[in-house]
């Protein structure tokens, strides 16, 4: 039983169906990678899991939870982060506060009423997203206006704020998206990282075949909506199917 | 993108405030607490410094230290800084807040028409009215955001006005408003047969004023203004508390992100209702010491032009800043009651040692923005502000700050950092 | 029945007004993605060019006329328009009474004007700048153009009379079949009605038939896309913004007759015409026009004193309820587009 267990999966818009039967197990302190052809229903399939869309039929059990019908920050509480394609942070604010809001989140729930508290007693929240800072290698940045930072510190910064919360469950949706070849090598060694320090769960939405037979223990072949094969890097690597659905992709 | 744009900030800041600094005197950095110090000393002696002119001279006339416009200057403050704390931090432009004004003054008038004549349990009622009237309105219209958040509001508040002038009459007495009459007995306040009702704070009438005549000046001290000031100071304390808090932090990132903040395990909808219901009862707070000062109401207080003054006042000091909000309110308080006192035989006073034809020339340019053109002014001005100053009077202190700053240091040191 | 039909009836030429801002509100909109507060000053100014125009036709010149005495025995002085100086007094009269209709030519060119300096000389540089910033200056811009027009024309309504030929009213009842002296409709309205229709189906067959139309529509749906195709997109929005600013005006011209202009009429309006682009779907041309007329008939039956007896004032508020209703349950309102403006 993985922590994550997708069952008989369906989502339509209009008349695609962009996922047909899809089934997925991943299993805890794995990296899984999910990958595919363009089209294939990847970022469909990870917007059913953190509540953005709630599929037609299936369901999707987290650690032992349906996530189902549940709302996107009720889903995270449950232990489930994402990182986005394009890093979303919180741009007006300092990096420091960024880290700062998931610790809220993490320890308050997602909503509480601290309007006349004062962050000086919280000397054990800030602690900690220091702690984190140092972790990325930006404590040196932490009153930094966030927007002014790189694309690539922007990226560290959000896995920081996924990290911070100590998920049970890293969903990352083209980490390496648009990057340069030694962005993308610098993010591979930070998840890494990141996986040899803590015991965490992820789970991958994947172009870049570099990227994923890297990190990758588990791979999922999604193609049309449908899984292909499911099987370890090693395996995946020479399956004529899968290289079919990738060849089929470029020859249109 | 679209969703973000919506609730971008009118002004970058420029360098955010560190949320680790020291906390000292009431729980605020030195910085805020400078800045708190700094406001109650203009405050309290306000009766001072808005009357530098003396008595009887030509510049008498402006003059703001009476009491009837010094209790504007701190009112309409609340207001603005209430006002500042759903739209500088959440960015939800809210374009009918007088609504709530309108409520609290009407609760504010039926409490001192029936119970007391004191006015402490008017405004604390105004505030739970206008606190409920924003909880309903903003459960509403918080299922939208951005423009359409703009609209509801300003539906809602049409709305309220269309009710307390026609529909609601028996309540709100229409048109003409409510007053308090010889008629009303407050059951609590023992007044003689025939004796009209005054309001007052533990027995001081709120007209009470000692004047001080210093040579050539005469300063008033007038009761009202005193208390209104108290409590202007108590809100923009809180609303510095507000600010400088971790829920302050969570409204900016609503401003900033939302779409993060819902990923991050952290619903914005209460975050967001509960600045609403803030603002809310700010704007109910200032409706109430409305009604203590002058015990009257109309439903103009909630037209939408009265919403769109208290925008104007927050964009012209500053949104999003602290003072910023109090500063536009003074300011457009302030030119109200000067620019349109002044009409065409002050100009001509002033502009009789140009020549004749000049004169004439120079006061026929001008006098389209006085007097009653006093708007034109206020539009034009604003104008201005969004387009070229969009953080307002304070951001142009600062740039001028930063300019002065500037040539001393390169004095010495060519500057490092680039100009922004 | 008939007095449903006079309801209806009487909603048309408030719908209209309703429908033709909130039309010009919603291209704007959707082209220049601009939440425009200065559209209902547009109206405002398309009324007092009636005004304008209606005074310039009337302008008179004092002769004296020495076969005729007043009561103290002086030569009478008497005004003579130019008109009826230059065109003979009837032919001159004729056209000071028409100069309601005339202004519509008359007013064309200077909405256009109006709309394309505040295109480029204002709204263009805050395409770039968040939606609460357009709202802000637009608001800002509204509250000048109508302190100017306060300043020349004053704060009192000016009465703007149709052709006497229009003045009068019919008996609409009688036409369609029903007893006499049932449904007695003023002539103005149903000219005001029709212009109006007249207007909505040339702006529609515009963006429909030519070329410049599908481009915009293009690029209401995808302005970027059609960014990229090499298209310049600038200079069509420009127009459409005159073309939005000259709805407005035309919508102000012809409601003259019915309402005298007033200086603060555009935000009067103009609070109602945002709540029906809310309702008819933000970004939605069909979805503005119905919900123009739609609501501008909701009133009108709100206002009769039979319901009005049972919900006293209810006529004030209608139109806002309703716009509050079907926010909540229908969030995109009645045909709106999903993606604009959403979250």
């Amino acid at each position: 039983m993985g922590i994550l267990e997708v069952k008989g999966v369906n989502k339509r818009f209009g008349g695609l169906q962009a996922l047909g039967d899809v089934n997925l197990s991943v299993q805890e302190n794995t990296v899984h990678a999910i990958i595919g052809p363009n089209g294939a229903g990847k970022s469909t399939l990870l917007n059913c899991l953190v509540g953005k869309l709630i599929p037609d039929t299936g369901s999707v059990m987290f650690d032992g939870q349906s996530v189902l019908g549940r709302k996107p920050h009720q889903i995270n509480q449950m232990g489930i982060s994402r990182v986005f394609q394009t890093p979303e942070i919180f741009s007006d604010l300092t990096v420091l506060e960024n880290i700062m809001i998931p610790c809220f989140a993490k320890r308050d729930g997602a909503f509480r009423m601290h309007a006349l508290e004062s962050f000086a007693h919280e000397k054990e929240l800030l602690e900690k997203a220091e702690a984190m800072l140092a972790d990325v290698n930006m404590l040196d940045k932490r009153h930094m206006h966030s927007a002014s930072m790189s694309r690539g510190d922007k990226r560290r910064l959000e896995m920081a704020m996924c990290l911070v919360q100590e998920p049970k469950l890293l969903l990352l949706d083209e980490p390496t998206a648009g990057m340069a070849r030694a962005d993308t090598n610098n993010t591979i060694d930070l998840l890494k990282e990141i996986k040899e320090k803590r015991d965490i769960t992820m789970c991958i939405i994947e172009h870049d075949m570099h990227v994923v037979f890297s990190l990758a223990e588990r791979i999922t072949v999604l193609a049309q909506g449908r899984p292909l094969v499911e099987d370890v890097p090693e395996n995946i690597k020479g399956n004529p199917k899968v290289q079919e659905a990738y060849l089929g992709e470029a020859a249109a | 993108m679209t969703e973000q744009a919506t609730n971008t900030p009118i002004a970058k800041p420029k360098a955010p405030p560190s949320i680790v600094a020291s906390t000292g005197f009431l729980g605020l950095n030195r910085k805020d607490a400078t800045l708190l110090a700094l406001v109650v000393v203009l405050t309290m002696l306000a009766p001072f410094i808005l009357n530098p002119f003396p008595e009887g001279s030509g510049m008498a006339q402006f003059n703001a230290g009476y009491p009837d416009l010094m209790q504007r200057f701190v009112i309409f403050g609340i207001f603005a800084i209430g006002f500042n704390i759903l739209f500088g931090l959440t960015g939800y432009l809210s374009f009918g807040h007088a609504a709530f004004l309108g409520v609290g003054s009407y609760a504010a008038i039926w409490m001192m028409k029936l119970v007391t004549l004191n006015i402490i349990p008017a405004i604390i009622l105004s505030i739970i009215f206008a606190g409920l009237f924003a909880l309903l309105v903003g459960f509403i219209c918080l299922r939208r955001s951005g423009i359409y958040f703009s609209i509801l509001t300003l539906a809602f508040a049409q709305m309220s006005y269309a009710l307390a002038y026609s529909v609601l009459t028996p309540i709100t007495g229409g048109e003409t408003g409510l007053q308090i009459k010889a008629t009303d007995r407050p059951i609590l306040s023992g007044l003689e047969p025939g004796e009209i009702g005054r309001a007052n704070f533990f027995g001081i009438d709120m007209r009470t004023s000692y004047e001080l005549s210093l040579g050539d000046w005469l300063f008033t001290f007038n009761a009202g203004y005193y208390i209104a000031a108290v409590v202007m100071l108590l809100s923009f304390y809180l609303s510095i508390r507000i600010f400088r808090s971790p829920f302050g932090m969570m409204l900016r990132a609503v401003k900033s992100n939302q779409q993060r903040m819902s990923y991050t395990g952290l619903n914005s909808k209460p975050y967001t209702l509960a600045a609403f219901v803030i603002s809310g009862m700010y704007a109910g707070l200032a409706g109430g010491l409305m009604v203590a000062m002058d015990t009257q109401v109309g439903p103009e207080r909630m037209f939408w032009t009265a919403s769109g003054e208290v925008v104007l006042m927050a964009i012209l000091g500053g949104v999003g800043t602290l003072i910023g909000p109090v500063l536009g309110a003074g300011m457009i308080k302030y030119m109200e009651n000067i620019i349109s006192k002044i009409n065409e035989t002050i100009l001509h006073q002033w502009f009789a040692f140009l020549p004749d034809g000049l004169e004439d020339f120079v006061v026929s340019m001008i006098y389209p923005f006085i007097g009653k053109g006093w708007h034109l002014t206020l539009g034009i001005v604003f104008m201005l502000v969004v387009i070229f100053l969009p953080g307002g009077l304070v951001e142009g202190g600062q740039k001028i700050a930063g300019l002065f700053r500037r040539k001393a240091k390169t004095d010495d040191t060519p500057s490092k950092t680039p100009a922004e | 029945m008939e007095a449903i039909i006079l309801q209806i009836l009487n909603g048309l030429d408030k719908g209209s007004a309703y429908a033709l801002i909130a039309l010009g509100l919603t291209l704007i909109f959707g082209t220049l993605g601009v939440v425009n507060f200065a559209h209902g000053a547009l109206f405002m100014i398309g009324a007092f060019c009636a005004v304008t125009l209606q005074r310039l036709l009337g302008l008179s010149h004092q002769i004296v006329d020495e076969t005729r005495k007043d009561f103290l025995g002086n030569p009478l002085k008497i005004d003579v328009p130019y008109m009826h100086e230059w065109f003979g007094p009837e032919i001159g009269q004729s056209i000071i009474e028409w100069s309601v209709p005339l202004a519509i030519l008359f007013s064309i060119p200077i909405m256009a004007f109006i709309g394309i300096a505040m295109e480029r000389g204002l709204v263009k540089h805050f395409y770039k700048r968040p939606h609460a910033d357009q709202i802000l200056v637009t608001f800002g811009l509204a509250i000048v153009l109508q302190e100017i027009i306060k300043y020349f024309y004053g704060a009192n309504p000016i009465p703007t009379p149709a052709p006497p030929a229009f003045t009068g009213s019919f008996d609409f009842g009688a036409l369609v079949g029903f007893d006499a002296n049932t449904i007695i409709y003023p002539y103005w309205r149903l000219i005001y009605f029709s212009f109006s229709m007249i207007v909505i189906a040339g702006v529609f067959a515009f963006l429909q038939f030519t070329t410049f139309g599908m481009v915009v529509r293009a690029g209401m749906a995808d302005r970027e896309t059609v960014g990229l195709l090499g298209i310049n997109i600038d200079k069509r929005f420009t127009i459409m913004f005159a073309i939005a600013a000259c709805v407005a005006g035309l919508a102000g011209v012809m409601y003259a007759p019915i309402n005298s202009p007033n200086y603060h009429m555009g935000m009067d309006f103009l609070v109602l015409s945002f709540v029906v682009v809310v309702v008819g779907g933000m970004g939605s041309l069909p979805g503005a026009v119905l919900a123009g007329f739609l609501l501008g008939i909701v009133e009108s039956f709100a206002s009769m004193t039979q319901i009005l007896d049972i919900f006293p004032g209810i006529n004030q508020i209608i139109i806002y309820l309703i716009a509050i209703i079907i926010l909540l349950t229908r969030p995109r309102g009645l045909m709106g587009r999903k993606g604009v403006m959403e979250e």
